[in-house]
């Protein structure tokens, strides 16, 4: 620890701070530019210049200055802010001050900070540089006149997306930022660019010029496009939702979001079932809510209880298959499942199911094998933390990579190849990456759906618990056991419940003749053909897609920005997201839906709004008592599941074809299309 | 600089087998885990191979992804590093480059005089520019450490030293004939010996036994 005064207050910081962190400490505002606490020092900027006593130069930029044991700082002296004054200058001699028609106008760093530092008129009577814009896809939006360099967007693209594609070239006044091939950025994260760029160099394509920041309304939400539950902040104008944004979750994404994200909004609008549906002599009319739950409800009472099922789908909050799961039983049907890719899970253990380590856990671990999962296209943030991880000097980090790869997977892996009969020879110590589990002390285990939608998952699975076990993955202070979940939710669903109970049917069965009544929430990944022809279907969720095409009563749903709901991430985080706008036409939220039909069917289900439903909930599934992780034991020792069947001999396969494209409302989005698109073209060109 | 706009980039390039022995020798001098060190060197092979096929010293952007490749690192790091650097031709140029130090060593003793010949003899209007035959491309380049022998003219990688109006113009229409005049002082100088051959302190002329020196006046 070191003490050192900022302004007459003492503080301590740990050795090696830097001296703005400790100015932060302190409670001071050090304007900055290239300085990002996420990201490596550069000190270019010279904005956060301090004045330190003593030194031998006394102007001292602060960023990358270590603290020094009784340190005098001085942050608001005349010379501080003279030099701040002549730094804001500088930089503002080739800015174009075009804020009126910039994107980034009323969130501009350089903005803001002119505003303190700037002068009242220009000395500058020499012409103004001009830089050609660069073309980074269809989702980064570039005015290059208005970068400063100060390179954050380099080092973001270096180390937290792992896409080397950006870098300065030529130098002095002529320096510029460029791709090095004009042809989109690679990365699933390269929105996080517009947030880490200080100025309006790079802002938002697809909402370019649509509404000034301070024009929008913000609400805490969850994004639902994978499982990692990041953490995000719905901005709305109206009903409109303008822009989504992370928030700051150090345990979940830090302050990253993924592509997906942030850039499906515009597929909330797009295909919408805003009014319910019956089909009617073969042909879907529209019909009014009483009718269209009147439909669905007397079919539901024509058919005997063991003839329903219910299928939850990827982007389902806790609370309406929580209802959805009462209105079942309460009839008296336990063919529930919330698995559409009829994926393979031991429930006899939370652990089983859940990514233990967590995702900020991942820093401690110091050896990784991922088996059947690509974490760059499943959970793109979830990736980040695992090349933070890798990148970090304190210690190496072997990763090891059963399972296709697709592209790169911004680390370093040793590709273990696509056949699953190498977790053998790793349980036997036949392979180098056994010596490696066995000398890690954290080692980690990922275990992805590649290998879990398997018919043979359970011989897998087991496999697996074996490994865990020889290597002790799990110790009383250690879980490196990973599943990792790409359905938003999914864990939520498996707490709940949300699978055949008492020996129900799968959806397999289901599908396979086993029910005259399906109940589709939001359940469009899978093959909605395999769907007996003589299937009454219920559809309730947002978009019109296939599943919706194939129903007979369509029930309009409402999407994760137009309800309050739970949902729980693949580490078995509770977290909660609120309402944003409300749902289009005559769409309602999810769970009063169902209680509508539950009410129409004579088997009322015990609440009438969402706060009674989640007291209901808590009662039969504590786990949603408390928002955050929930504490989940895991002993191997217990695991009962052991088979003696055998891994089969075929390789295993991504599941996911297209990172844009993976749910109801990406697939409706025009900019994931057009990011989908160019993707494949550019993977086409690379194959030539 | 949008040179991206008027310059037609080859489809490929692939090093040569004069250049691969170049490049195991280069290679040999960097630990393999540092290898990206050896990206100037590398990018000189580039624009002398380019020379030796195309007669015109260049980096075109597809050998700097083949650069890349070698070293295992990204492309744009190249790119940064070609572009920051002058001695790295981003376009093509003529086949004799002609680099006239104007720092203040050599501008006082006579460089204006030196650029002014590389002019006339080539035709050249302005710095920059590539005389009409494609022979000769004339730049202005910053100090280039031979001070004591100035001024310099640079040509590819030779110094030509002690130039002046006439000397210029004979190496130049040298150059023109397909023939290499030898580099060095272009007055007998020996190395960079004092032009009056003083070489102690006690003998105020000291016996050389360089050709040139008997030129000395």
């Amino acid at each position: 620890m070191t003490k050192l005064t900022v302004d007459g207050i003492q503080v301590e910081v740990p050795s090696g701070t830097s001296v703005l962190q400790a100015c932060e400490v302190a409670g001071k505002e050090i304007p900055r530019f290239c300085y990002h606490e996420r990201l490596s020092v550069a000190g270019n900027c010279r904005m956060c210049i301090v004045e330190i006593a003593g030194s031998r130069k006394p102007l001292v930029s602060s960023c990358s200055q270590p603290v020094g044991e009784g340190m005098v700082v001085k942050t608001d002296t005349e010379a501080v802010r003279a030099a701040r004054r002549g730094t804001m200058e500088l930089l503002l001699i080739n800015h174009p001050l075009d804020c009126p028609i910039c994107d980034q106008g009323g969130e501009c760093d350089l903005q803001d900070q002119a505003f303190a530092y700037g002068r009242d008129c220009s000395r500058f009577s020499e012409k103004k540089r001009a830089v050609r814009d660069k073309y980074m896809g269809p989702l980064i939006r570039t005015v290059m006149t208005r970068c400063i360099q100060c390179s954050r967007c380099i080092r973001f693209t270096n180390e937290i997306a792992g896409v080397p594609e950006l870098g300065g070239i030529n130098r002095g006044e002529n320096l510029e930022i460029t791709p090095f091939i004009e042809q989109g950025l690679s990365s699933e994260l390269s929105g996080n660019l517009i947030d880490v760029c200080p100025v309006g160099a790079l802002t938002s394509r697809p909402t370019a010029f649509h509404f000034r920041s301070w024009e929008l309304k913000n609400s805490d939400a969850i994004d639902v496009m994978d499982a990692v539950g990041t953490n995000i902040m719905i901005q709305v104008r109206g009903n409109e939702v303008m822009r989504i944004l992370p928030r700051i979750n150090d345990d979940v994404n830090e302050e990253w979001l993924s592509d997906k994200g942030r850039f499906s909004l515009d597929g909330l609008k797009n295909r919408r079932l805003d009014r319910p549906w019956v089909r009617i002599n073969g042909k879907l009319t529209e019909v009014s809510w009483e009718e269209a739950v009147n439909a669905a409800a007397t079919k539901l009472k024509s058919v005997s209880a063991d003839r329903i099922g219910a299928i939850a789908g990827d982007l389902c909050d806790a609370e309406s298959m929580f209802a959805l799961k009462q209105l079942m039983n309460n009839l008296g049907s336990s063919n529930t499942d919330c698995c559409q890719d009829g994926a393979f899970y031991d429930l006899s253990q939370r652990g089983l199911y859940l990514f233990n380590s967590t995702i900020a856990g991942i820093e401690n671990a110091d050896a990784l094998l991922i088996i059947g999962s690509f974490p760059r296209h499943e959970a793109p943030v979830l990736n980040a933390r695992i090349r933070k991880r890798w990148l970090s000097l304190t210690q190496e980090f072997p990763i090891g990579m059963v399972g296709p790869l697709p592209s790169d997977p911004n680390y370093k892996v040793s590709h273990l190849g696509q056949d699953l009969s190498v977790i053998d020879q790793i349980l036997e110590g036949k392979h180098d990456f056994a010596e490696i589990l066995k000398s890690a002390k954290k080692p980690m285990i990922i275990l992805g759906h590649g290998a879990l939608t398997r018919s043979d998952a359970s011989a897998i699975f087991s496999k697996v618990v074996q490994l865990a076990t020889k290597y002790e993955v799990v110790t009383p202070n250690w879980n490196g056991f990973n599943v990792l979940h790409h359905s938003a939710s999914r864990v939520a669903g498996l707490d709940l419940g949300f699978v055949p109970q008492n020996q129900g049917k799968n959806i397999a069965a289901m599908l396979n003749n086993g029910v005259e009544v399906l109940w589709l929430l939001d359940a469009d990944e899978f093959d909605v053909k395999t769907i007996p022809d003589n299937c009454f279907v219920i559809y309730q969720g947002h978009h019109g897609e296939k599943a919706a095409a194939r129903a007979d009563v369509i029930l309009p749903g409402a999407t994760y920005t137009e309800k309050s709901g739970t949902y729980t991430n693949t580490e078995g985080r509770v977290q909660r997201s609120y309402r944003a706008i409300f749902p289009p036409g005559m769409a309602k939220e999810d769970w009063s839906i169902i209680v509508a039909v539950a009410k129409a069917c004579e088997h009322e289900l015990p609440f009438y709004d969402l706060e009674s439903l989640r007291d209901q909930m808590v009662k039969n599934h504590p786990v949603f008592a408390s928002i955050g992780l929930q504490e989940s034991n895991l002993d191997l020792q217990k695991y009962t599941g052991a088979t003696s069947k055998n891994i089969e001999k075929q390789p295993v396969m991504s599941i996911i074809s297209d990172y844009f494209l993976t749910n109801s409302i990406s697939r409706a989005s025009s900019t994931m299309q057009e990011c989908s698109k160019l993707r494949q073209t550019i993977s086409a060109e690379a194959a030539e | 600089m949008s040179d991206k706009l008027v310059i037609k980039q080859p489809e490929e390039f692939a090093f040569d087998a004069e250049s691969e022995k170049q490049i195991e020798k280069i290679l040999s001098k960097y630990p393999p885990k540092r290898k990206a060190s050896a990206v100037i060197p590398l990018l000189y092979v580039v624009q002398d191979q380019m020379n030796r096929q195309t007669k015109s010293a260049w980096v075109p952007k597809v050998a700097m992804q083949v650069v890349a490749e070698r070293l295992e690192i990204a492309p744009i790091r190249v790119y940064e590093i070609a572009s920051f650097y002058t001695m790295f031709n981003l376009k093509p140029i003529g086949q004799y480059h002609l680099q006239v130090c104007t720092t203040t060593p050599c501008w006082l003793r006579g460089s204006d005089n030196v650029v002014a010949a590389c002019m006339k003899a080539t035709g050249i209007e302005k710095i920059g520019q590539t005389s009409n035959d494609g022979l000769f491309t004339l730049s202005e380049v910053e100090c280039l450490g031979a001070c004591a022998n100035a001024p310099i003219l640079q040509v590819d990688h030779d110094y030509y030293e002690d130039m002046n109006a006439a000397s210029t113009e004979a190496l130049i229409e040298a150059l023109r004939r397909g023939e290499r005049p030898k580099p060095g002082s272009q007055i007998g100088r020996l190395n960079s010996a004092p032009i009056d051959h003083q070489v102690s302190s006690n003998k105020p002329e000291a016996k050389s036994s360089s050709e040139g020196a008997n030129n000395v006046k």
